[in-house]
């Protein structure tokens, strides 16, 4: 048996150890917020955080995260950084389909906990793992910066 | 005159010489048949396996005699060599295009001998180490071949060109290099050792791809698994050298590469040794891991072409993160880094660790460390898989995107961020490499 | 009854309505329910919980009993900001505040025809594409609206017994300035009900705007649940006892199966059922694992173990298909447009060019795999999807259940991305997912079957945007004029046409060019020899014509020793909607003043193009910086455009980003067959822009009052031709084949 938190709740599973998490995630966990794209790690639409750490769960197995603690764009609000890039996200005006937004959002706050006040050269690094095939990425770049900006300030 | 004597005499010695070498070949024992401890399966053998399926596995068989997406042991695999291009045969029981009208005698001289039924055979064949094994272990491999389902599936002819179409020829060959005998135990050492010694070569023939090959393709004997290219990949030092071999890797780091394709912060196993591990040393038991980890041990310290010195704490590392990249040395040409931060950090990750797999790790990579880049080249080209208890890990290919010059640029970037080394791959060599053998 | 507030679908509670309540008739009859059970939407069941006390004056508005406007769009929202539009559109004409409207999507109907694509095809057709639904909406959704504006305003001056031009509405409450009565909307929705519907009211002056084409644009309705995870795609759709199908495709395009072991697939825990998809003229078929997991449904399609009948497959590869084309182009062709006599040869002191450009199939690639839920219960079928082509996909299915259309909904769920993907004239993956229904009930299963396409599914399996060969010849005086322009493009067309006939999309933007040539002939070859499956991408022919067009402007321009521009100019001189663009293109982008050079030998070089598309005018100039090693990154774009009245500008500048951002990855994406299989399989080999490859940019629309045209699609056609300008002006080498890479030679 497989156990591990999910946004703050236990989670238990006995199924096949291999599936990747974003199946668990989407499939039995009902949470739908975390995309899939491609199954091969290269889009970061199923990005979640794992013990605060940035992963793409379409290769991540789901035994790989025993003991662990998953968080995913469902409650990225509850985080001050998550509500912040929401909100940069919002006011920014930045989804178009929106499909892939979950797993930007998910890598900007990752990129804003490991550096609060990241350059363009950080978040070509953070971001570019991400594909958005509306081509948002200038909207997403300003978002970022935006909320690096309101986070300043609330420091 | 006096010239003309001498040089008579120098001929006459040469051929003096020859004769006794070939007469010494042809004459010299085979030496006894080795046995169990030493050979045969392993003795942790589990229930659900047979000795022949064992022992099929340890020698490897499935990987050349299988082609890509093909029925295992139905042949068909193409070999691209210098001089043309040969095929692995079919191994199943069929009696038309496989094993299934072989008489015991005929199989054991093929693998033993180097002799199949059209004649001899090309040491693409690992005969040459092959002829170490015992007759009862080979036996056991022609009885579990048998039992498989029969495929007919002929196999393609060889496209070999003049002279080395002549199969006759490869009766010289074997005059002059190979040395037709049994494996040996060494008497001082432990049987452990001793199991090792036969899986790492009559079974496992690991020194056919790690041991450089001389002028007439035969392996140098005093470079022992000291390095070599083989398909266009890096077969690296695995002698006990502690700068270029695997001396400073940790007993845990050897069980690991050997039984599931990768060494915790050292390197994973990639292209042709991510063949080996999947058919074959995976499913090695624990005994015999550990016998083969005692040899290579002990094998002489060889310090090959002493490219690849591997730096397991490199600055750029040390300086990363999950996120993002410490500071990189400057670059003058942001490109390698740019691709990297795009097709490749997703997995990878910045500080090397790996994201969602520990295979996806780079940091201590023999091939990140390899300023020549030749496997990483390759890996970058066709990407890699490896299937280890039916969890396909896999690096897609990027060279039906990546122009020469992409793959040159993130090869060297990957070099400079991963083994602090100055990276040395062209978009010619890349050309190269894209137009020879896939493996 | 309880409104499941975490999961947000655009087709909320949308229930089917009337014909008299589409034509305007009021009715006691009310249509909008804002109720979900269990957050699943059923139209027939909500039908009788319709709230009793809402206004729904036709088929476009509804106001409840709180006051709160719903707009029912029959449009997809995949992305470029359409329900927003129309919302705006809505809240300006009946002044509300954005705030009170939402929008939800039709079902598939043929009174919800779009007017636009219904004048194209000289028949009715609900769809959305072609960046027509603006400019469709433009008088139908304000006069929807101002029409219910206009019954409210009735009701209200009947109630006070003063004369409606006597009133005014803020913020959806009538105010009678003279005695200081106000009454809010909700208050009026009984009376106004009973009321006639008035016919030629009177629309908003452009003056009295107040949202539309206000400088920071309307904040997007679909914005806020696509940043928290609740935007419902189809992907994330769900029914009870839902099961979830992967489909095996076969590895030759049109290969069918010829038998299939689907032993060890479902000895897979989990695996509930193995259904063989039968493929036809229209789709791939195949073998589908169905199971309540994805990834289980996943493991069950990789242990099937299939024997392909490849007889009737494609067995060619791109190169024999280039090459047939590369023949025809050097033959004459269907004229789709000729005008004055074409010049062989050049003048004394004159230029002739010639080339060949080739480029590949492309695939849509959008991020969210094609998909669809099919829930097949006795004589009805709900279809979910992010609906692109309603009533096509509705027919279609009704056709193969041998239903009537009525007995197909179909629930229109956000898209994520489609770029032309959703709106398939053979209705695809919705014939695929219906068929599998089909056949899985008649073998004995009852469930909603949800089909999910992998990645490699759809760059596989899926329709390319057609690979072309073109051949351009032009001719130019010893002063640079262009004298003649033959241009020859070969390809297959978008839809099905009578042997002979022109298929205007094939040639669109060579047709009706935007410059002025005296002498031109445009011919097109539509060979139907490969039977590879095409259909329009993200503006369509635009995309291979726009890349020949405007680098064969640049090759003449460099050839005779003329700024692209001022080249592109002097054959404006008849179409000044474009020359404003480019004069703004070229103010905006200091066009005449070169770039700075980059460090360590790095190059910098502008290249300009324009193109009109679905009526409106784009202009890019991008600044590209080339380095040594040949790679090459774009700095900056600075764009103009005229696409009438910009209902939304904030919409409209992220649609040029977005659009030059999908153009600029045809630089490196092309999808290649090889023995009848597509090579490419994910984005490891179909690569898409990524945030590091993305420019800085400078848009800037013309102000304009015409009536609004399209935005979706006109930023995509200059993209890469731009990029490709400056590059060259750089190398000096033309660049006639796509894909180009991610680097070029550099001498």
């Amino acid at each position: 048996m497989i156990t591990f938190t999910v946004n703050g709740s236990s989670h238990a599973f006995d199924g096949d150890p291999n599936m990747p998490l974003l199946w668990y995630l989407r499939d039995e966990a009902d949470l739908t917020g975390t995309k899939f794209g491609c199954g091969i790690a290269m889009c970061g639409a199923c990005t979640v955080h794992i013990d605060g750490r940035p992963v793409r769960s379409c290769l991540t197995p789901v035994a790989s995260v025993d003991g662990r603690s998953v968080e995913t764009i469902e409650t990225a609000e509850n985080h001050p950084i998550g509500k912040l890039v929401q909100q940069a996200w919002v006011e920014g005006q930045v989804p178009q389909c929106g499909y892939c937004q979950s797993g930007q959002i998910m890598s900007a706050v990752a990129l804003l906990k490991t550096k609060p006040s990241p350059t363009d050269d950080d978040i070509d690094a953070a971001m570019s793992g991400n594909i958005c095939r509306c081509a948002t990425y200038p909207r997403i770049r300003a978002a970022i910066h935006s909320a690096a900006e309101k986070l300043a300030y609330e420091a | 005159m006096k010239f003309r004597k001498l040089a008579g005499g120098a001929v006459a010695i040469v051929v003096i010489v020859a004769v006794a070498f070939v007469a010494y070949r042809l004459l010299k024992p085979e030496g006894p048949e080795p046995t169990p401890p030493i050979a045969g399966a392993a003795q942790d053998l589990p229930d659900d396996m047979s000795r022949g399926e064992y022992l099929t596995k340890a020698a490897d068989c499935a990987a050349c005699h299988t082609e890509k997406g093909g029925t295992p042991f139905a042949g068909g695999r193409p070999f691209q060599l210098p001089f043309g291009t040969i095929y692995a045969t079919n191994l199943t029981p069929d009696e038309e295009t496989g094993i299934g009208k072989w008489s015991d005698e005929a199989f054991v001289a093929a693998v033993r001998e180097g002799v199949g039924s059209e004649g001899h055979l090309y040491p693409a064949m690992p005969y040459t180490s092959y002829t170490g094994m015992s007759r009862d272990d080979i036996l056991a491999i022609k009885a579990y071949l048998e039992s498989l389902p029969p495929v007919n599936q002929p196999t393609p002819e060889n496209s070999l060109s003049f002279p080395f179409n002549q199969r006759w020829g490869m009766a010289f060959w074997n005059l002059a290099f190979f040395d037709e005998t049994r494996f040996t135990p060494d008497s001082d050492q432990s049987d452990a050792w001793n199991r090792g010694a036969y899986l790492a070569g009559p079974l496992g023939h690991c020194g056919e791809c790690h041991t450089p090959r001389n002028i007439g393709f035969a392996m140098q004997s005093h470079d022992y698994l000291a390095g070599t290219e083989v398909q266009g990949w890096k077969a690296y030092n695995t002698t006990s050298d502690s700068l270029y071999g695997i001396g400073s890797w940790s007993d845990d780091q050897l069980r690991g590469y050997l039984s599931r394709g990768h060494a915790p912060g050292r390197s994973s196993a990639s292209g042709p040794m991510a063949e080996v591990v999947e058919y074959s040393l995976q499913h090695l038991t624990d005994g015999d891991i550990d016998a083969l980890i005692a040899y290579l041990r002990s094998v002489e310290p060889e310090q090959g072409d002493r490219n690849v010195t591997v730096n397991v704490t490199p600055a750029a590392v040390e300086a990363s993160n999950a996120v993002l990249p410490g500071d990189d040395a400057p670059v003058e040409d942001p490109h390698g880094r740019r691709l990297f931060e795009g097709d490749c950090a997703g997995c990878h990750q910045w500080n090397g660790i790996g994201r969602q797999t520990e295979y996806a790790s780079l940091g201590g990579s023999s091939s990140v460390n390899d300023p020549t880049g030749t496997a990483l080249i390759q890996v970058l080209l066709r990407g890699t898989s490896i299937e280890i208890d039916g969890v396909t890990q896999r690096m897609p290919g990027f060279g039906g995107v990546y122009s020469d010059t992409d793959i040159a640029a993130v090869a060297n970037y990957v070099l400079a961020h991963f083994g602090d080394k100055e990276g040395t791959v062209t978009a010619d060599e890349v050309a190269e490499r894209r137009a020879g053998p896939a493996h | 009854m309880k409104r499941n507030s975490t999961r947000h679908e655009p087709h909320d509670g949308f229930v089917g309505l009337s014909r008299r309540q589409f034509l305007g008739g009021m009715g006691a009859a009310l249509t909008l329910a804002v109720s979900l059970k269990s957050g699943i939407a059923n139209a027939a069941s909500l039908a009788s919980e319709a709230a009793a006390d809402a206004f729904a004056p036709n088929a476009f508005i509804r106001i409840d009993e709180a006051g709160k406007v719903t707009v029912v769009s029959s449009y997809l929202e995949m992305g470029q900001g359409t329900f927003t539009g129309l919302a705006t559109l809505a809240a300006e004409e009946l002044d509300v505040p954005m705030r009170d409207v939402s929008v939800v999507g039709s079902p598939a109907d043929l009174r919800y025809a779009n007017p636009i694509l219904e004048a194209v095809f000289g028949r009715p057709v609900q769809g959305t594409g072609g960046s027509t639904a603006m400019a469709g909406a433009w008088n139908q959704m304000r006069e929807a609206a101002a029409t219910a504006r206009q019954m409210l305003v009735n009701a209200a001056a009947r109630r006070w017994q003063v004369e409606p031009a006597s009133l005014s509405v803020t913020d959806g409450v009538v105010v009678h300035e003279a005695s200081g009565q106000r009454i809010a909307y909700r208050d009026l929705l009984a009376d106004a009900a009973e009321l006639p519907v008035p016919e030629n009211v009177q629309l908003k002056s452009p003056d009295d705007f107040r949202l539309i084409g206000a400088e920071q644009g309307t904040p997007r309705v679909d914005v806020p649940a696509k940043t928290n995870g609740s935007a419902i795609f189809t992907q994330d759709k769900k029914l009870p006892g839902m099961l979830v199908a992967v489909i095996a495709h076969p590895p030759k395009l049109w290969g069918k199966v010829q038998s299939v072991d689907s032993s060890q697939a479902e000895a897979i825990p989990g695996v509930v059922a193995v259904v063989e998809v039968p493929g036809d003229d229209k789709i791939q078929g195949g073998v589908a694992v169905l199971a309540h997991n994805t990834w289980v449904a996943r493991q069950g399609r990789g242990a099937l173990k299939i024997t392909w009948d490849d007889s009737q497959a494609l067995t060619v590869g791109s190169e024999a298909i280039l090459s047939a084309f590369r023949d025809l182009a050097e033959q004459p062709g269907i004229v789709a447009e000729a005008r004055g006599t074409l010049l062989d040869d050049a003048p004394e002191g004159g230029t002739v060019i010639e080339a060949v450009y080739e480029q590949p199939y492309l695939a849509h690639s959008a991020m969210e795999p094609m998909n669809c839920l099919v829930d097949l219960q006795g004589d009805r079928c709900d279809i979910y999807n992010g609906e692109q082509w309603h009533t096509g996909d509705q027919s279609a299915a009704a056709e193969i259940l041998g239903f009537e259309t009525e007995q197909v909904s179909i629930h229109q769920l956000y898209a994520g991305g489609s770029f032309g993907r959703r709106a398939n004239a053979r209705s695809d993956y919705v014939r695929e997912a219906v068929t599998l229904a089909r056949t899985a009930r008649d073998q004995g299963i009852e469930a909603p079957i949800k089909l999910v396409w992998m990645r490699e599914d759809d760059m596989r399996a899926t329709q390319y945007r057609p690979l072309t060969v073109q051949k351009s010849r032009m001719v130019l005086d010893d002063a640079g004029k262009l004298l003649s322009w033959h241009w020859r493009i070969v390809g297959q067309s978008f839809m099905e046409m009578p042997e002979g006939a022109v298929d205007d999309s094939l040639v669109e933007g060579a047709k009706e060019m935007d410059y002025d040539v005296p002498n031109l002939r445009v011919e097109q070859h539509n060979p139907t020899t490969f039977p590879v499956p095409v259909v329009w991408l993200r503006s369509v022919g635009h995309t291979h014509t726009a890349f020949v067009g405007e680098t064969q402007i640049d090759e003449a321009a460099r050839a005779t020793g003329q700024d692209p521009y001022q080249f592109r100019r002097s054959m404006l001189g008849n179409n000044p909607r474009a020359l404003a663009v480019l004069d703004l293109v070229a103010e905006k982008s200091n066009w005449d003043t070169p770039l700075p050079e980059g460090e360590n030998g790095e190059r910098r070089h502008r290249g300009m193009a324009l193109r009109t598309s679905f009526g409106t005018v784009v202009a890019h100039v991008a600044e590209v910086t080339l380095h040594t090693d040949g790679s090459y990154v774009v700095d900056r774009v600075v764009t103009a455009i005229d696409c009438g009245v910009a209902i939304n500008p904030d919409v409209i500048r992220a649609q040029m980003e977005g659009g030059f951002g999908f153009g600029l990855s045809f630089l490196r994406q092309g999808i290649v067959f090889e023995a009848g299989s597509v090579v490419q399989s994910n984005f490891n080999d179909y690569p898409v822009m990524r945030m590091n490859a993305t420019p800085q940019f400078d848009v800037h629309i013309v102000p304009s009052s015409n009536a609004p045209s399209g935005v979706g699609e006109p930023g995509v056609p200059p993209a890469a031709p731009a990029v490709a300008n400056a590059l060259a002006a750089m190398t000096g080498h033309a660049y006639h084949s796509l894909p180009l890479g991610g680097s070029v030679a550099t001498s």
